[in-house]
């Protein structure tokens, strides 16, 4: 009898448990809407996102160069980021030698949990005097974001990929070999190929921990809100936004951050979305 | 003009080398620089000092104990939350349309980023549950934070115990609670640790969130009531504010340390696991 109790009973408490993570999500959008979607019903939605000042004072909300400063670092974090992770991936997948890869990997661990700030930091002592002294200017510019958080997202693709490359079944690759390709013209024709969904599902999932990215652009990117002219300008991301003036902000300049808020939850999510959409495939 | 495969496998795997080595020496490098200018900072002073004149003198000792309780606060919310998650996903369920929501909406917080956590921690725990800038705030948060982590490794773990154990379990006549407790926890524990221990990294190096929740306060925390800044918080205002270098320095030292212990911790553990598995 106690038996049978205690049977239902785990059932039940794990699956109440199991909700925890519905709920989560529920309440966080719940509340991140409720409290920006006044502002934006007020503004306008079109008016907040390609509106072109931000002067909270003057009760001016426009968050579009904000808009143009995320995408613009998150692209050029990409093009560091991505060709450098698929080539750390490759290595660490074939390339490798055994005990390379047993520093390789607990390396780009260390990477993924070093605090973020310790990133920017680095960034304001190394990458911006150089970009400064280089090309001139601040140094404070989006070449330095895309820089820092080009290294950043590194783990995160690298471990999915080289994941989905080793995932593959060693026929493929034996095939390959057996027909007289070369190791090189394997991996380019028929591994890569192969792992492609994993890949790209790496790749998105490391954009949007670019998009997402507070500290560091905050420490890097000279935070001006003005659209950007070159890449050695200095920009505002909508995290930066929300981070610098949360804390001194009130009523309905608090409520345009929790708008900036909205406007990034519903980027991240579309991303989120779709690396799942590309990974489900590839398991069906 | 075709070129040569073999020149071409020779070319490109000479560049993957360059980019891979490249790599781990610009991440050496971070990490040599700052140990290397923050080590001397360090000394028994330095950790058991309340910062003075907002940090520009004095020690870490209020963060450091702001860090561990936030950090263990978060951990014992999401662990029964995380694991309890874990067993349900793996053990009690086939796949069916809330397993797939539940996963859904596991994949969706891993991938929120962090100042939207502190967003939503601000308005509901801080404001709406009145629970003011506090540790308790800034554990609550970090806690929904981590599930993810927690849920993933956790489930990995328990999905790696052969099914065997579990049909000795049941041929011998014990139940589904039975085989669970008895047979399954004990062989996946190592890899439960490893993802408890992956997460508490991911609190000591949180900073948007913890800034918005946890609040600012220096002063030595007496209760979780009490606002208390981490080490990441603290160090980020000591760089921004330009305080003291020295002692951002010294206090990013201690955070690397900190978290090439929990790395090392972690590979132990997954490792032993994986051997015990085979």
């Amino acid at each position: 009898m106690m038996k049978k109790i205690r049977e239902k009973l785990s059932g039940g408490v794990f699956f109440t448990l199991a909700l925890s993570t519905i709920s989560a999500l529920v309440i966080i959008t719940v509340f991140i809407f409720v409290s920006g979607m006044p502002l934006i019903a007020e503004v306008g939605l079109f008016s907040f996102t390609f509106g072109m000042n931000w002067s909270p004072g003057q009760g001016q909300f426009g968050i579009f160069p904000m808009i143009v400063g995320t995408v613009s670092v998150t692209l050029g974090a990409a093009l560091i980021g991505i060709p450098v992770g698929i080539c750390c991936s490759i290595f660490m997948a074939e390339f490798a030698p055994a005990p390379m890869r047993t520093v390789f990997r607990p390396a780009i661990q260390l990477l993924a949990g070093i605090p973020s700030v310790v990133y920017g930091f680095w960034g304001m002592i190394f990458i911006v005097p150089a970009i400064s002294n280089h090309f001139g200017g601040l140094g404070m510019s989006i070449l330095a974001g895309s820089v820092v958080l080009g290294i950043m997202i590194l783990p995160t693709i690298i471990s999915i990929s080289e994941v989905s490359i080793i995932a593959q079944p060693r026929t493929y690759k034996e095939g390959a070999l057996a027909l007289g390709m070369t190791h090189w013209q394997t991996i380019l024709r028929v591994q890569l190929p192969a792992a492609k969904s994993g890949i790209v599902a790496g790749v998105i999932l490391g954009i949007g921990r670019a998009v997402g990215e507070t500290m560091v652009v905050i420490m890097v990117l000279g935070n001006a809100v003005a659209l950007p002219e070159s890449i050695l300008d200095s920009v505002r991301t909508l995290t930066t936004n929300i981070g610098i003036e949360m804390s001194y902000a009130s009523g309905q300049h608090q409520q345009a951050l929790f708008a900036t808020g909205i406007v990034l939850f519903v980027i991240i999510m579309i991303l989120n979305i779709t690396a799942q959409i590309i990974t489900r495939k590839k398991v069906k | 003009m075709r070129v040569n495969p073999r020149t071409a496998q020779k070319f490109a795997k000479g560049l993957i080398w360059a980019v891979a080595l490249l790599v781990i020496a610009v991440l050496l490098f971070i990490i040599v620089f700052i140990l290397y200018r923050g080590l001397s900072v360090i000394n028994w002073s330095f950790l058991t000092e309340v910062p003075r004149r907002s940090g520009r003198a004095g020690g870490i000792a209020s963060p450091i104990v702001g860090t561990l309780s936030v950090t263990l606060l978060a951990v014992l919310v999401a662990m029964p939350f995380g694991v309890g998650t874990a067993f349900y996903l793996a053990e009690y369920t086939r796949g069916g349309i809330i397993t797939r929501i539940i996963r859904f909406c596991t994949e969706s917080l891993a991938g929120i980023p962090s100042i939207i956590y502190g967003l939503f921690g601000f308005i509901f725990f801080v404001d709406v549950l009145g629970l003011d800038w506090s540790i308790l705030s800034g554990g609550l948060t970090v806690a929904i934070m981590i599930l993810p982590t927690l849920i993933r490794t956790s489930e990995e773990a328990i999905r790696s115990v052969p099914v065997t154990y579990r049909e000795v379990s049941y041929s011998l006549g014990g139940t589904k609670w039975q085989t669970i407790r008895r047979a399954v926890v004990p062989s996946a524990i190592r890899g439960i640790a490893n993802g408890l221990i992956l997460s508490v990294g991911r609190c000591v190096a949180e900073t948007a969130a913890l800034i918005m929740t946890a609040g600012v306060e220096l002063a030595m925390p007496r209760s979780v009531m009490d606002s208390s800044k981490t080490m990441a918080v603290h160090f980020y205002t000591l760089v921004m504010e330009g305080l003291s270098t020295r002692n951002a320095y010294g206090t990013a030292a201690v955070l690397i340390i900190l978290v090439f212990l929990i790395n090392v911790v972690a590979n132990m553990l997954i490792n032993r696991f994986v051997a015990k598995g085979r």
